[in-house]
Formats: structure tokens, sequence, C-alpha cells
């Protein structure tokens, strides 16, 4: 147990969280508590600032205003504390395309701190997972959507991180792969997780707490 | 609270190189255009110039001004995977000294230009001078000038690299910058390509020079460069 989850500490607290791109404000007041090992979904429109929520909580943009804790960290000041902590799967797979799935996952291993046979057994078992280790060794570039994004979720768990940040984790997979990526990024085993997705059906069972943004990134409900 | 878990700085900037040199091994996209560039420079200076020999400021002036200019090929590409397949984040995500990016790209470029400057510089000497006398004493002058275009290249590539204009845009604010560095690189080189053999007339200015232009854009490249991959 952490010394936030000890003090009764939410693992995720916004308030009046505003971020601006230029004159053109994206998300407007968004408030709200998430207890450890919840999940949040988030819904709302094209252009809602559901990705921009995703990128603050991943400490990659900076709020234009407003408060945002994660873990007991306040950000942006204390974001070095939270990275390493926080595994996203966003749009892009994060992944270079020269390199194989296996390299990937190694080099990604490496600069989280994992090394040697510690990090080979992760990145082993993390594949076999997600069914892709007869296609480790192939180039990303040579992958199907699909499987990239297997590898994707490969690579956002491969760190044990606490908090899960999950853009749209259903994207190009097929029905077996969505079991699959389940056992890694599905709710439970204490994941903390705020998934954006344009389909509730799919995952308002699994979400204690539903974020509803419309277009300007006001929160309908929360 | 859990403590910060932060990834040894060596062990980030060992990953961050090693994936840079195999990418370019396995891909060929630099070196085989920056070796081309300098090559083809060099036999139309051989023709354009008329000239079968070149000596003294002539000689380093040629010898300088490709090798830059083969350089920004190399400086262009620098973070075009982290730009277009998300290394950016994918590092930025990670718990490290953001600094050491800026170390392993730098090391990289370094790389390329030694690799590129073993190529060609023999060819340079074969096309243009007498003799191979001053090749080893331009080594300190190639070791120092590729260092600080390192330093400066790896600076602006992750500046322009965000923009859609980074072709024209990283060369067109490196040059000024590197003005400095071209005039001690070829004022160091030009006594040892004298004709009659190399001189050192105020070659150690020359190199203290450069020794100090690398120390300032590796300090700024350091200081800055966690500002720089900031949104």
């Amino acid at each position: 147990m952490t010394a936030a989850q000890a003090t009764g500490e939410p693992a995720l607290r916004l308030a009046g969280l505003r971020r601006d791109y230029g004159d053109r404000t994206v998300l407007d007041g968004i408030g709200l508590e998430l207890g450890h090992g919840e999940t949040l979904l988030v819904l709302g429109p094209n252009g809602a600032g559901k990705t921009t929520l995703l990128r603050i909580l991943a400490t990659l943009l900076r709020p234009s205003g407003g408060e945002v804790w994660a873990f007991g960290c306040a950000l942006p000041d204390e974001a070095w504390k939270l990275r390493g902590r926080v595994g996203l799967l966003g749009h892009e797979p994060l992944l270079y395309r020269d390199l194989s799935g296996r390299e990937n996952l190694r080099f990604h291993a490496h600069l989280h701190g994992l090394r040697g046979e510690a990090a080979e057994q992760r990145i082993a078992g993390l594949l076999a997972a997600v069914g892709m280790e007869r296609r480790a060794e192939q180039r990303v570039a040579e992958l199907s959507a699909g499987m990239r994004q297997r590898l994707a979720i490969c690579r956002c768990v491969l760190h044990e991180p606490e908090l899960l940040l999950l853009d749209e984790p259903d994207s190009n997979l097929d029905a077996e792969g969505r079991e699959l990526a389940r056992a890694l990024i599905g709710p439970g085993e204490g994941r903390t997780r705020v998934v954006v997705s344009h389909d509730p059906e799919r995952f308002e069972a699994e979400a204690q707490r539903v974020l509803r943004l419309e277009a300007g990134g006001k929160a309908v409900a929360a | 609270m859990t403590a910060p878990r932060l990834t040894p700085s060596r062990q980030a900037f060992a990953t961050i190189l090693a994936k840079d040199l195999r990418s370019e091994l396995r891909t060929l996209q630099s070196l085989p255009a920056m070796a081309l560039f300098a090559v083809t420079t060099f036999v139309i200076f051989r023709f354009g110039l008329d000239r079968t020999q070149l000596s003294g400021s002539l000689a380093a002036g040629v010898l300088w001004a490709t090798l830059l200019f083969a350089a920004l090929l190399g400086v262009n590409r620098l973070f075009v995977a982290e730009r277009e397949e998300g290394g950016f984040d994918a590092i930025r995500l990670a718990p490290i000294d953001r600094s050491v990016l800026f170390a392993a790209k730098a090391t990289a470029l370094l790389a390329y230009l030694a690799v590129l400057e073993l190529v060609v510089v023999p060819i340079f000497a074969l096309f243009f001078l007498g003799s191979a006398a001053a090749l080893g004493p331009l080594v300190a002058v190639l070791l120092l000038a590729d260092l600080g275009i390192a330093a400066t290249g790896t600076l602006i590539s992750s500046m322009a690299v965000h923009s859609r204009a980074r072709d024209l845009l990283g060369p067109l604010v490196l040059l000024p910058l590197i003005v400095p560095l071209m005039i001690a690189a070829t004022g160091a080189s030009e006594p040892l390509l004298a004709a009659g053999g190399p001189g050192y007339h105020r070659f150690g200015t020359w190199l203290a020079v450069l020794s100090l232009y690398d120390l300032i854009f590796l300090l700024l490249g350091y200081a800055v460069f966690d500002f720089l991959l900031e949104d």
C-alpha cells in the first residue's frame, strides 16, 4: 500500500482543470476524484478534450489552470515523481517501425530500469500473454495494426504501472485480441484506470466513475 | 508515497544510443546519403575549380564546406523517428533525466560524422592533396569540430523537428550558429594543409577556440534540453 492510499487520498484528484491551445479552450473546469483500483470512463464527442485529459495525466501536457493530483503528486511540478508509474496506451503505439517487437519492448524495459534476465522474462511473458511470441522478431513496420496494438499493450504494462491511461484500448483488436488484452489492462488486480472510449456500452460496466465531456471540454456529468 | 524510480542515466544513455545505431545500421538512412553527398561535392569541386591540387585556405574551405553540408543531412534526420514514431512521448514517459536524450543523440551524430570522415577525408586527400602527411594532425581538428557540430546540430534538430518546414528551418538556424566553429576549423586546418607540408601557425589557438565552442554548446544543450521537450 502506498502512502497516498494509507492516508486515504484518492488516486486522482482534479479541481478546476483547464487546458487551452492558444485562444481555444479544450478542457474547462474539470473536477473529479477517483479511488485506488477504480476505473474512470471518459466519454465525449471528437474534440471534447478526452485525449488532452489523458496526456495531462500522463505528464505529457501541462494544464493551463486548476489542480491535478495523481498518486499524491501535484502536476506538473511533481511530474518527475509520477513518470514510470503511468502506462499510456494512446492513438500511436509508440513503437519504432524499424525495430522488431521484442527490440521495441527491450528498449522500453531498459528505459524503465528493467535489465537483463528480469527484463527478458517480463517481455517473453507479455508477448505470450498477447499471442505475439511467433511475431516478436518481425519489424513493427511489417505487422498489422492489430498486432501493433497488442505490442503497444505490452509496452504500456511492461513496467507494471500503477495508473493505466487507455485511449480506445480496443481499437484494431479482434475478438481474441480484446480477450487477451483484458487480462493485461482490464479491471481488477488493483489497477487504477482512466479509459477513453466512444463506446459507453463496452466499458460502462467496468467503471466506477464516468466523466462525460462535451465539445469545448466542459464536464456534463461526473 | 512510493519512491520515484529513476533509471540510471548511464543505462538510459546506452539504451537510446544503441537504438539509434541499430536503426541506422538496419536502414542506412543517413550515413550513405552523407557520404555520397560529400564525395559528389568533392568531384564537383575538382572539376569546377579545374584543379588537381589544393592547399592552404582553399583546401580547408573545400573540406569544411563539404563536411558541414554533409553533416546537415544527418542533423535533419536525427529526431525524425522520435517525431514520427512517438519516441518523444515514450522517452518523456520514462523515469529518466531528459538530458540523457541530448547526450545520446549528440553521441549518435558524432559517431555518424566520425564514420563519414573515415570514408571521405581519405578521398579528399586522394583528390586534392599531394601527400597524406596532414591527415594525422587533422584528426584533432575533426574531432573537436565534430563535437561542436554534434552539440549544436542536436539542439537545433530537436527544435526544428516539430516544424513542418524542418528541412528548411534546421539549416537556417544552424548555419549562423555554426559560423564561429567553421572559422576556427578552417583556421586550424589551413596551416596543416599548406603546400609543402603541414605547419602549425596558431594551430593551438584555433583548437582552443574549438574547445570553447564545444563547451558552450554542450553546456547549453544540457541546460535547455529538458525545456525543449516540454509541450
